[in-house]
């Protein structure tokens, strides 16, 4: 019997470390594929509306965003609803311009599919969205997008 | 003799790899993009709007204070799913309601289609989240509709339709006719 027992040494063996790194950079990987790269610093609040309806942005890379809503740094700019495009404040008359500047910096075979994607804060009036919508016509920018959460529907009694 | 060349140190792997992944972490964003789609008109041409019969247009109007006016009276968020359905698929064929006029469709065959249009109309004063709430009744209502039919033609519900064929018919049969009215300013903005 005591001719099996192995000898039992009193240290635990150390955990081979070795393999860390690539835990590491499988978690890596998962990240760089399920997010996308943070393109501008918000300077208004958009809290996304709520609704059950919603479809998802498809191809990233041909939306261009108009944000929409009161600025955060309320002190500085008041409460009343402002546009953000790209990195600063704008006016409606500067709709037409970033519109055409969107399409320049895409390659012409995608231009006809670039979506326009309203990100409007809950609290802001339809009359400033109204006014960017007349723009986008103008401009023929017809496809757009409301951003919105998905909701889960209530289930009816 | 070759002479043995001393091993590379692994052991700062895992930290070089931690600090690509706090990078990302913090560059990147998770929320994923979604939303409601929908196609703007062109501009008018001066051309005039064409005549559509009264009973074909289901007018839709919501005011300053979010409330919500249909057709000729009071409406309600909460059964304008179940309006829009009844109007755009009239099933017992009532006058008042929009008529309906045959067309063949691939996969379908004669099926008949509602000529009704959904007319939105809002104030400027009007909440953004109003105007998509009920952007998003009115977008249910058509999807129900599909759902219906393709249930009873296909056996399967309309997102899980597989064969774009068949999405085109069903599109067709049961038409997003949303059209949305000139702006007006009636009530102000404040």
């Amino acid at each position: 019997m005591a001719r099996f027992k192995k000898e039992k040494s009193g240290e635990v063996p150390a955990i081979s470390t070795s393999s860390m790194p690539d835990i590491i950079f499988m978690l890596l990987f998962f990240f760089m594929v399920t997010t996308t790269m943070r393109e501008v610093t918000l300077k208004v609040r958009t809290r996304a509306p709520e609704a059950t309806e919603v479809q998802k942005l498809e191809k990233k890379a041909l939306v261009s965003f108009i944000y929409i809503g009161p600025p955060l740094q309320e002190r500085l700019y008041g409460t009343e609803s402002r546009i953000q495009l790209n990195d600063s404040f704008r006016t409606v008359a500067d709709i037409p311009e970033f519109i055409y500047m969107e399409r320049e910096a895409r390659v012409e075979a995608d231009r006809p599919f670039l979506t326009t994607s309203l990100k409007v804060d809950l609290e802001a009036k339809m009359g400033i969205v109204t006014d960017v919508k007349q723009e986008l016509r103008k401009v023929g920018a017809f496809k757009i997008n409301y951003s919105t959460r998905k909701k889960q529907e209530k289930p009816k009694n | 003799m070759a002479r043995k060349v001393p091993e590379i140190n692994a052991g700062s792997m895992a930290d070089i790899a931690f600090l690509l992944l706090i990078f990302f972490l913090v560059t990147t964003t998770m929320d994923v993009d979604s939303g409601i789609v929908r196609r703007l008109p062109p501009m008018p041409e001066d051309a005039p709007p064409p005549d559509v019969k009264e009973r074909n247009i289901f007018n839709v109007l919501v005011n300053k204070n979010d409330r919500l006016f249909i057709n000729k009276g009071w409406g309600d968020i909460r059964t304008l799913r179940a309006d829009t359905k009844e109007f755009l698929s009239n099933p017992q064929n009532r006058e008042d309601l929009p008529e309906k006029k045959l067309e063949t469709i691939p996969f379908l065959g004669e099926h008949p289609v509602s000529k009704g249009i959904i007319s939105l109309k809002n104030d400027r004063g009007t909440s953004y989240d109003m105007y998509i709430q009920v952007q998003n009744e009115l977008t249910a209502a058509v999807n129900e509709l599909r759902d219906e039919l393709s249930r009873q033609k296909f056996g399967k519900p309309f997102s899980e339709l597989e064969d774009q064929d068949l999405v085109n018919a069903i599109q067709k049969a049961i038409p997003m006719s949303i059209s949305e009215a000139e702006p007006e300013d009636i009530g102000g903005t404040k």
